[in-house]
């Protein structure tokens, strides 16, 4: 797929005059306006949490860090985001996999449903696990104020990410190539694992960094079956509030910058991941 | 799944209601400017400050007076204010809340002037158990017994929850106790915590969804609670810490909200918020049976020991430093170290 793809750009781009500038009219209006939107929407905010968070100088960043608290609620949160990437990275290009390939009865009702994550106001979500894995659970389920709340919460709010940014390519994939290697005598699995996963995983990729993000930024979700508690099920959004409720914007922001670090930190790597196996197929 | 997606869309368009009943306000106000009033307050009295207003709107200085209404979490409501939301009329769970906007210049230092200090509606802290109180749960000791499950809001990230680990401090020292043994208390109480939910609201949706054995409340939030039908006890103990919650009109504001603020504090608009839950902030007030209360016909009784911040810990600026200062406050560290003993 990308293979076809990228020369196809290439030539587009050569059949366009040349200009000294480098840029046609139109295009260049267009950048114009998608990096005023961007900025407006994105890098200003950013840069505002950015220079609040600079304003305390490296002793607030510091001090952020060296609390036993905060600290905590980081390594909770970026560890169980990591986590659910990971298992959305399979269940995800699963469930992709079962709606595009599969017929079944109900398919078009899952297709629907998969959704419903993103739909749900997340403290509405926030009510929903409570009721059906709290202590009132009729299912059994117990999970309420341990690490598993907040496992939960991440999972069901991540869940649509990968599917939903795996399942076009795979339906846009070309089932020639994958015909060829099984007739050369190929396994499925290495079929899948040679001609299949190349083509899907910039797609992964982009969806298990979408899921890491959210993941680090839920709070709606958890807040009212995780119980905040501190060094146990407390995640960083709840430590930025409590600075936020002390007026210490400040620290808010440093633990923000953090966040946002590690954030941006974890999506290079995916992306650095996501090309060396796309190169290896 | 059904049920809960009707749920869902029931709420959406309970929302979606919402907002457009904003937005009709908006258009409705045609009078001029002095005759709308922006209301800025933390959620709970929502529903004392309309009933107020119906009232007020069949008196000759209330009448067809406009409401813009914004109510959220109270510290929320209040950084909103101080970066320039408008409005006349601020109406807190705390004090510092407000003295965040004197010092800001919004609002006069003489606001807790009047004879309530600024105070417009208050209540006390009570404990909310299961029905039928099956841990017989009636003092302050039996919180801190093996096993018990409390759920309190965070006081590090709701102000309002702040009230609840100040009583479970005064009430030791009332009883005698010294400044250790309120630590004392204080560290087996937190150890006995399951939750801490972000926010009054969210402690008692956690607590109805069936977490913990007793809940940290304010009797007004059980009163309405129960008024609303929802199913569970409230006891109040025999020393407990009163909860005042202050209202101030801003400089700028319009003639008309100092008028509805000296309404709010009138008997009329006192007898609301007690209908409501809320105990009156001034002597005399006829309110009849408040439905929801455990006693309808004497819905406020006397607390034996009343806590109060003015006698017991003096201002908030120094209560919220000793107790609540993110590295050093005495709660802050006990909180903390409650999480590392596990």
């Amino acid at each position: 797929m990308t293979a076809v793809a990228v020369p196809r750009g290439r030539s587009a781009r050569r059949r366009r005059p040349a200009r000294p500038g480098g840029l046609s009219r139109v295009s260049g209006l267009g950048l114009g306006v998608a990096m005023l939107w961007f900025s407006l929407l994105v890098l200003i905010p950013l840069l505002a949490v950015v220079v609040t968070a600079a304003d305390g100088g490296w002793e607030t960043f510091r001090a952020a860090l060296t609390n036993e608290q905060t600290a905590a609620a980081i390594r909770l949160t970026v560890g169980m985001a990591l986590l659910v990437t990971a298992i959305n990275v399979v269940m995800g290009t699963l469930i992709a996999w079962v709606l595009v390939r599969d017929r079944f009865v109900g398919k078009r009702v899952l297709e629907v449903l998969i959704d419903i994550p993103f739909a749900l106001p997340t403290i509405v979500a926030g009510l929903v696990l409570l009721s059906l894995y709290g202590n009132d659970s009729p299912v059994g389920v117990n999970v309420a104020n341990t690490r598993g709340a907040v496992f939960l919460a991440f999972l069901f709010v991540t869940l649509p990410f990968v599917v939903r940014t795996v399942q076009p390519v795979l339906a846009e994939l070309d089932r020639d190539a994958e015909e060829a290697a099984a007739s050369l005598g190929a396994s499925r699995f290495t079929t899948f694992r040679r001609i299949v996963l190349p083509a899907l995983t910039p797609a992964i990729a982009a969806g298990a960094a979408l899921s890491f993000a959210r993941a680090v930024s839920e709070y709606g979700a958890l807040v009212l079956l995780s119980g905040n508690l501190p060094f146990k099920t407390e995640v960083t959004s709840v430590r930025i509030l409590s600075s936020i409720e002390n007026d210490n914007l400040t620290s808010a922001a440093a633990v923000a910058t953090i966040l946002l670090a590690i954030s941006l930190a974890v999506i290079v790597t995916l992306d650095v991941v996501q090309r060396r196996i796309a190169r290896r197929g | 799944m059904k049920n809960r997606l009707r749920t869902a869309v029931a709420l959406g368009a309970a929302s979606l209601l919402a907002v457009s009943a904003c937005g009709s306000n908006d258009d409705g106000a045609g009078a001029s400017d002095d005759e709308t009033i922006s209301i800025v307050g933390f959620a709970v009295p929502e529903a004392a400050n309309k009933a107020i207003a119906e009232e007020w709107a069949t008196t000759d200085e209330g009448e067809g007076v406009e409401f813009k209404t914004s109510y959220g979490a109270s510290g929320d409501q209040s950084r909103a204010v101080e970066s320039g939301l408008d409005a006349d009329y601020v109406h807190f769970s705390v004090a510092s809340d407000v003295t965040r906007l004197v010092d800001a210049g919004l609002v006069a230092d003489t606001w807790d002037d009047g004879p309530t200090k600024g105070i417009v509606s208050s209540s006390v802290v009570v404990f909310a158990v299961r029905e039928g109180n099956p841990e017989g749960i009636e003092t302050w000791d039996d919180l801190i017994r093996p096993g018990i499950e409390i759920v309190t809001p965070n006081p590090a990230s709701s102000g309002a929850a702040r009230w609840n680990a100040l009583a479970a401090w005064g009430q030791v020292i009332k009883g005698g106790g010294s400044e250790a043994d309120a630590q004392a208390y204080l560290t087996s109480f937190f150890n006995n915590v399951v939750a801490l939910p972000g926010s009054g609201r969210d402690a008692t949706t956690a607590f109805l969804g069936g977490t913990g054995d007793v809940l940290m409340a304010y009797e007004n939030e059980a009163i309405l609670a129960h008024q609303n039908g929802e199913e569970f006890d409230y006891i109040i103990p025999d020393t407990t810490m009163l909860i005042e919650n202050p209202a101030a009109v801003l400089e700028d504001a319009t003639p008309k909200a100092q008028e509805w603020l000296d309404f709010v504090l009138s008997e009329d608009g006192q007898r609301q918020f007690a209908l409501t839950g809320f105990r009156p902030v001034i002597d005399g007030v006829e309110y009849g049976e408040v439905e929801g209360a455990n006693d309808p016909a004497n819905p406020y009784p006397d607390v034996p020991n009343l806590l109060t911040v003015e006698t017991d810990f003096g201002t908030w600026d120094e209560l919220s430093d000793k107790f609540f200062d993110e590295e050093t406050g005495i709660v802050t560290q006990i909180i903390a170290a409650s999480g590392k003993g596990e």
